[in-house]
């Protein structure tokens, strides 16, 4: 697991049935391009988050294949439409094979 | 607004609304759609001469959506060294085997109003501290720690976090009593032209703050949203750094982060910007 990766959400906690939301997620993490060399002139090898999820009850809100001229920290912000109350599931993946999952409950009311 | 002779020159060649785009807006800075900060302000009296009536922080001459990035603390990317410097201010390092919280407690406390006063005259050590220096000097004798390098990335986190502590306070450093004559030189240093280019700080964000730069639009230099989160090199920068970077950008040899000349500078630099709020870490391009 690379260092400091800390994943984020922010997701409202409440919706009316059928509102459309704003979520916005972020992971600190170096997205390593695999294109730097260090100060002996060796390559750094890549390290980067290479794919992005986010579920609803089990069904897929987006799934997005990253990168490496990805940024530092990646965020996405996007919207997702909720019909009723139930947990959105975000994950990301790792080069390395780490996975970093995020659950939040949204209720309906 | 005042009269610029490039901006009258421009106006006989092209359309007004060029001109207009370059000016600073007239927007307002809300944090997390709670804190209204002030990021514009009456010149402090010490600027009389300077024919600058408004002091205005960079915030207004970055486009919307920069904007919008620091008025959200999600959004915001300097938070992130923020929270890995609230794990360093409570690690125990060094021989001493205390951490920042062992003397100070929580920093939201402790913290807060500090950066809204640095530089500041220390009467213990009978010198000026930048907030990077009082820092160190914390590590080094209380701790018995390195010190962390001056314009370093664990420094500009400490920084960061220290300045959340009074974001929206007004900045409000001394410059009168064992300080003027540090402040004069900062005051020189800001009128001398350094480089090839012969530019002194104030060329640009002096007499010609609201006009572009080629593809940057030149603010007024204030210093209170320092340390800042830049864009383009993808994290926080702090004021020397800043410095270090603007005199190069002179193609002139540079001073070094931490030296006499650039706490010189910061203490004036930091002055003119008294009355604005402590934006810290603010997000720039």
């Amino acid at each position: 697991m690379a260092d400091g990766v800390k994943p984020r959400v922010k997701a409202p906690k409440s919706a009316s049935a059928g509102e459309v939301v704003t979520l916005k997620t972020l992971i600190s993490h170096n997205m390593e391009s695999g294109q730097r060399k260090d100060k002996s002139g060796n390559p750094i090898p890549r390290s980067i988050i290479n794919r992005f999820t986010c579920e609803f009850n089990g069904a897929s809100v987006i799934d997005v294949k990253m990168e490496p001229a990805i940024s530092t920290n990646p965020y996405f912000e996007f919207e997702a439409k909720i019909p009723e109350a139930g947990d959105l599931k975000f994950t990301w993946y790792d080069d390395d094979g780490s996975v970093y999952e995020e659950t939040k409950s949204i209720k309906v009311g | 607004m005042k009269f610029k002779a490039l901006t009258a020159v421009a106006a006989l060649m092209v359309a007004m609304p060029a001109i207009t785009l370059a000016d600073p807006d007239d927007d307002t800075l809300v944090l997390n759609g709670e804190t209204e900060m002030v990021t514009k302000a009456a010149a402090p009296a010490h600027m009389e001469e300077t024919g600058i009536d408004t002091v205005m922080s960079g915030w207004h001459f970055r486009n919307d959506d920069t904007q919008a990035m620091q008025a959200d603390d999600f959004d915001n990317p300097g938070m992130l060294a923020v929270e890995s410097a609230i794990e360093a201010w409570n690690t125990v390092e060094g021989e001493a085997g205390k951490s920042c919280a062992s003397c100070h407690g929580a920093a939201e406390d402790s913290m807060k109003g500090i950066r809204a006063v640095y530089p500041k005259w220390n009467e213990t050590a009978g010198e000026l501290r930048t907030l990077a220096m009082q820092v160190n000097d914390c590590r080094t004798n209380q701790m018995k720690a390195e010190p962390y390098k001056y314009d370093s990335g664990p420094m500009a986190a400490m920084e960061a976090l220290i300045s959340v502590q009074s974001r929206g306070m007004p900045v409000n450093v001394a410059i009168d009593g064992p300080v003027q004559a540090i402040w004069e030189k900062g005051k020189e240093l800001y009128y001398t032209r350094t480089g090839i280019l012969e530019l002194s700080c104030a060329s640009c964000h002096e007499e010609n703050y609201g006009n572009m730069i080629r593809a940057d639009h030149l603010s007024q230099g204030q210093i209170n949203g320092f340390p800042t989160y830049r864009l383009k090199n993808a994290k926080l920068n702090t004021v020397h750094g800043r410095f270090k970077g603007c005199v190069r950008d002179t193609r002139a040899e540079t001073y070094k982060p931490g030296s006499e000349e650039f706490i010189a500078l910061e203490l004036y630099v930091a002055s003119r910007g008294n009355g604005l709020s402590v934006e810290g870490p603010s997000v720039r391009n």
